[in-house]
């Protein structure tokens, strides 16, 4: 309990830092990765194997390895300069929005398509059977994969602590520093990563669940 | 590339086939400039200079850079091993019948799902120590994959044998099996089997994950990249580096994908299927 109440001043701005992270990376994968399953569903071949090829490469790179690049590599090709935090986030968003591409896109395949034929035998307009039809539908398998993609998103913003930036993962560096119980100290990162993860998790099988029977 | 039928959009007519062709050109035009931009920087940067690429003819560096491939795959193999054991040991508790197996199980693969893998690698590596236990770079990395990817499997395990129709087992019992034999016997076979590619993604994952062992300096090909890229004698070639590097790994999990691929396909040939195909599920981004 001392090591936790005596750094508060690490532990405050880490996980602050840590869910600024998670936000801003969570905000561009969800935007990136919608816009490449879009891209994954659409009609045009073209189109359809530039986001496969993307998904593919990204989802066999280690994220370290974009953290990597983000930090020492992006700087040599002068294009823009990023801070540590920016860097994050991009690797982050590059990675995470391959996965969150695939999930959308299986949960929109889930929708047979019968269900559009049938729609337009009853007589909806396109515009109908999007909106009441094949959305609501897709929508309740494409969330519960999205959470899980987003916790393993939050959990993978430690990986930021080794290219500096100060965030949860960080804390330990500091608190050797300052000649504290790292054991201890890391334990009380881990058990507020718990606190924080576990909620997401029973909401997100809950809402697999609840949506499960009700198709 | 077919399309997979979807009910997204209808067979287009010719008018649509000719805007489509139209929007296949612009994506074309906006993906190749994207290219050719990144090319341009690279080359503005003077990246593709002979001098940068120089060390991948020398053969100390193809040696190095083999043992370092070795180090990644060492650390993967063992944690892949011991991972499918732990997952098989705690699915078996969290399916035990008796709450003194149950709980436990359930709090420590609940528990180590939630702890990122690189907080549980910093408590191997830079925690345990100052109890008085020392850790080696490869036991804290291996320590790490084993307990995260253990709990992962350990989940996926339980889904596959709860996925089973309940005629399998209620057909067992009925023959008077006990509950091992219900088990090993009937569930366990098919489920592994309609399990597989789920299996195999989270080994992948495990596979890059083998990288986060470069924060805590276990000297793997990650590691090993960041050093090469950094050395003067050959100029700071981290950018070619990290191009052959990032191909190493894309080409290793993609190889791990096709054996499970091709043994499904055996499975297949065999004529053995399971009871009902369950649709492979994409791992989590870790």
């Amino acid at each position: 309990m001392n090591v936790l109440l005596g750094n508060l001043d690490l532990y405050g701005p880490g996980f602050l830092t840590t869910v600024e992270l998670f936000g801003c990376a969570a905000l561009g994968s969800l935007l990136l990765g919608t816009i490449l399953a879009v891209l994954r569903v659409s009609p045009v071949p073209v189109l359809r194997a530039a986001g496969a090829t993307y998904v593919t490469l990204l989802v066999n790179t280690p994220l370290t390895l974009l953290f990597l690049f983000f930090a020492f590599g992006f700087p040599i090709l002068r294009i823009l300069s990023l801070s540590p935090f920016w860097g994050a986030v991009c690797a982050l968003t590059v990675y995470t929005s391959a996965f969150v591409c695939e999930a959308v896109r299986s949960g929109i395949n889930t929708v047979s398509f019968g269900q559009t034929e049938a729609s337009r035998a009853i007589g909806l307009t396109f515009g109908q059977t999007l909106a009441n039809v094949v959305l609501p539908q897709a929508l309740r398998s494409v969330v519960p994969p999205l959470m899980s993609q987003l916790i393993a998103l939050l959990k993978n913003t430690t990986i930021a602590a080794g290219f500096s930036v100060v965030e949860a993962g960080a804390i330990q560096y500091y608190l050797s520093d300052r000649g504290e119980n790292v054991l201890v100290g890391l334990l009380w990162v881990a058990l507020f990563f718990v606190l924080l993860v576990v909620p997401l998790t029973l909401v997100q099988r809950g809402l697999e669940r609840r949506w499960r029977v009700a198709r | 590339m077919t399309a997979e039928p979807t009910s997204l959009y209808d067979i287009p007519g010719p008018r649509a086939r000719v805007r489509h062709g139209l929007y296949g050109v612009i994506g074309s035009v906006l993906v190749l400039g994207l290219v050719a931009f990144v090319l341009y920087r690279l080359w503005l940067a003077d990246q593709f200079a002979g001098t940068l690429w120089e060390w991948l003819q020398y053969q100390r560096v193809q040696v190095d850079l083999l043992r370092a491939i070795g180090e990644t795959l060492r650390a993967f193999a063992l944690a892949a091993v011991l991972a499918l054991v732990f997952g098989a040991v705690f699915a078996a508790g969290r399916l035990s019948e008796h709450p003194l197996f149950r709980a436990p199980s359930v709090l420590v693969v609940e528990f180590f799902r939630a702890v990122p893998l690189v907080i549980m690698m910093f408590v191997f590596y830079y925690g345990l120590p100052t109890a008085g236990l020392k850790m080696t770079p490869f036991l804290a990395v291996v320590l790490g994959l084993t307990l995260y990817n253990g709990s992962v499997l350990a989940e996926v395990f339980r889904a596959g044998v709860l996925a089973m129709p309940h005629g399998q087992s209620e057909a067992a019992y009925a023959l008077g099996m006990r509950k091992t034999q219900v088990m090993v016997s009937v569930l366990l076979p098919q489920a592994l089997r309609a399990m597989l590619p789920s299996i195999v993604s989270q080994l992948v994952v495990l596979l890059k994950d083998t990288a986060l062992g470069f924060i805590i300096t276990y000297d793997e090909l990650l590691y090993y990249m960041r050093s090469l890229g950094g050395q003067v004698a050959f100029h700071r070639p981290l950018i070619p580096v990290m191009i052959i590097g990032g191909g190493i790994y894309v080409v290793m999990c993609l190889l791990l994908s096709w054996l499970a691929r091709y043994l499904e396909s055996r499975n297949r040939r065999s004529g053995r299927r399971p009871a009902v195909p369950v649709p492979p599920e994409l791992p989590e981004a870790a």
